[in-house]
């Protein structure tokens, strides 16, 4: 954990308001996992006040790439920041995806903007393992399928791909996922984690979530982002120090 | 020009320099001393702690609003039990004054908590918080009423020989009537203030961004409110006080002492920079030699009203 002034390197537009900005930070690359994030100061000013989290979407060398839209001032900022000027980030945050384990086929499961810590993710796992990508949105515009493989698309609307949702796409494709030795790997919008979580529980699948919620510090001192436990309800789990990736049976969604 | 002396003495308590890290913004200690060097700072003060462990609400907690933020934490905390237990043991390896902050839900409670407390050579110093305004029992509700705050002074007084210091809501019309009856109950000192009760609502979905609906402001947007209510204690009750309030930066420190702080805590800002706190004290040793103060404690109250 270190708090460092990452120069702005390059900011690319991917298409319907999605953006990438590239950090120098090898104190930063060097060490981070999958799933881990970031809590970026966006400006020195008082507004916005807080930083804000963001996992890192991919690493090459000693630059590191988040991914965004434009939501608020925050992001406004960030993808107006000058090349060359530097930007405050605290980081490695919270715990990754544990890529270990009795597993052959690595799923991603990946919803909206959801997909942003997978493009690294896919580069970890991919010599190892066999990547099968699922990625879901309301509709075309919000499939996001930047830096990732072998891809199955769902859309609420049916304007690509599957017309549903991401997890009845994995149930239409049961068969397949059976015959193989499992692992899921999500992160997406809150409904979509609660029904895999029932998907996977069903099906017995492995599976781990990256949560989210409004935080302040990103390493534990505010206290600001509860999650419920499943093993212990007197006491809340943290999403910033305890995940923000969880075994889905270690939470309640 | 010589080294200027930036300690403070509050009753028996001696701090090295003026900077206190507030209570509920640096948990036990342990995150926040990778950021910071905790033997540099005047003083810590603990996440409230009550006497059972509080689980405290369910999220969402937290939400920004401009130049600050919203917090509804609940008072989270392993309870006094297994903070000495669990905590103490971190906390001693520190040559940093110790202030336990105890939130409670009866007046028995406050007294059982200090009593257990008070054994504990590592705690210098207790601080009171009768002004959380994000639980349903307790806390704001002893909070707004003077003479409960001065029962409650009375009693922990009475159960301990460290410096007892009262934390202050500025939820009230007049905070120094309550400083006068700290006061006159036995308190070392105050600090003022905590936060300001405060709401959020998503205009979409017409809920409150919070789930307890209002939560407690801080940040720099409430610095003014503050400074103006240590002001107001300054001039009305001879009491030592500590500022708290949207301190940003070393210039903020200065304002909050010549409007009448002894000393003063550092909160929001720990979540922004962690490393902020030991910034701000080289930063006003800095400022101390450059303008000639030989000795900070000399800024306090020491506005000019004329």
């Amino acid at each position: 954990m270190k708090i460092i002034d990452a120069p702005v390197k390059q900011h690319i537009e991917l298409d319907h308001n999605i953006f990438l900005i590239k950090l120098f930070a090898p104190e930063i690359t060097s060490i981070i996992k999958p799933g881990q994030f970031l809590n970026v100061r966006v400006s020195e000013s008082v507004y916005p006040l807080l930083r804000r989290p963001f996992s890192v979407c991919d690493i090459e060398g000693d630059n590191l790439y988040l991914m965004f839209n434009i939501m608020g001032q925050g992001t406004k900022i960030l993808a107006n920041k000058p090349i060359d000027s530097t930007i405050d980030i605290l980081g490695p945050l919270g715990n990754g995806f544990n890529l270990n384990g009795d597993y052959d086929t690595a799923v991603i499961v990946a919803g909206g903007l959801g997909a942003a810590p997978f493009p690294f993710f896919t580069r970890s796992v991919e010599d190892k393992k066999e990547v099968q990508t699922y990625i879901g949105g309301k509709t075309y515009h919000d499939v996001i399928k930047y830096g990732m493989n072998n891809i199955n698309v769902a859309t609420d609307d049916g304007s690509e791909g599957f017309n549903g949702n991401i997890v009845q796409l994995l149930f239409k494709n049961l068969h397949n996922l059976k015959s193989k030795k499992v692992k899921i790997f999500a992160c997406g919008p809150t409904p979509m984690l609660r029904a895999l979580k029932t998907f996977c529980i069903e099906n017995e699948f492995e599976c781990e979530a990256s949560t989210e919620c409004a935080m302040a510090c990103g390493f534990g001192i505010c206290q600001g982002c509860p999650i419920e436990s499943t093993q212990n309800p007197e006491k809340y789990l943290l999403v910033c120090k305890d995940g923000p990736v969880f075994n889905v049976k270690d939470v309640v969604i | 020009m010589s080294v200027p002396d930036l300690s403070i003495q509050i009753g028996t308590l001696k701090l090295r320099n003026p900077i206190m890290l507030a209570s509920g913004t640096v948990g036990y200690g342990n995150e926040i001393s990778e950021f910071t060097d905790l033997n540099k700072l005047g003083a810590i003060v603990t996440k409230s702690l009550s006497l059972k462990p509080r689980k405290g609400n369910p999220p969402q907690r937290i939400t920004e609003t401009p130049a600050g933020m919203l917090n509804a934490i609940g008072l989270t905390n392993i309870g006094v039990e297994a903070f000495l237990k669990e905590k103490i043991p971190f906390l001693k390896k520190f040559d940093v004054p110790l202030i336990c902050n105890i939130a409670a839900s009866t007046m028995e409670e406050y007294v059982e908590c200090t009593k257990i407390l008070t054994h504990e050579e590592e705690i210098d110093a207790f601080e009171i918080n009768v002004s959380c305004p994000n639980v349903s029992e307790g806390g704001l509700i002893f909070g707004n009423d003077a003479s409960a705050v001065g029962r409650i002074t009375e009693k922990v007084r009475a159960h301990t020989s460290k410096p007892v210091i009262i934390k202050l809501s500025p939820n009230v019309s007049y905070i120094s009537s309550f400083a006068k009856s700290a006061k006159e109950n036995g308190a070392d000192a105050v600090s003022a203030i905590n936060t300001l009760v405060g709401t959020s609502f998503n205009i979409f979905t017409r809920k409150p961004k919070i789930q307890n609906i209002t939560g407690g402001l801080s940040g720099p947007a409430i610095k003014p409110v503050a400074l103006a209510k240590v002001l107001e204690i300054s001039r009305k009750v001879d009491i030592p006080i500590i500022g708290i309030g949207g301190i940003m930066d070393w210039k903020d420190v200065i304002e909050f002492m010549i409007v009448g702080s002894s000393a003063v805590q550092i909160g929001t800002l720990n979540f922004i920079d962690p490393s902020a706190p030991g910034k701000i004290m080289a930063q006003l040793e800095d400022y101390c030699s450059k303008a000639g103060i030989s000795k900070i404690s000399s800024l306090t109250a020491s506005y000019d009203l004329k």
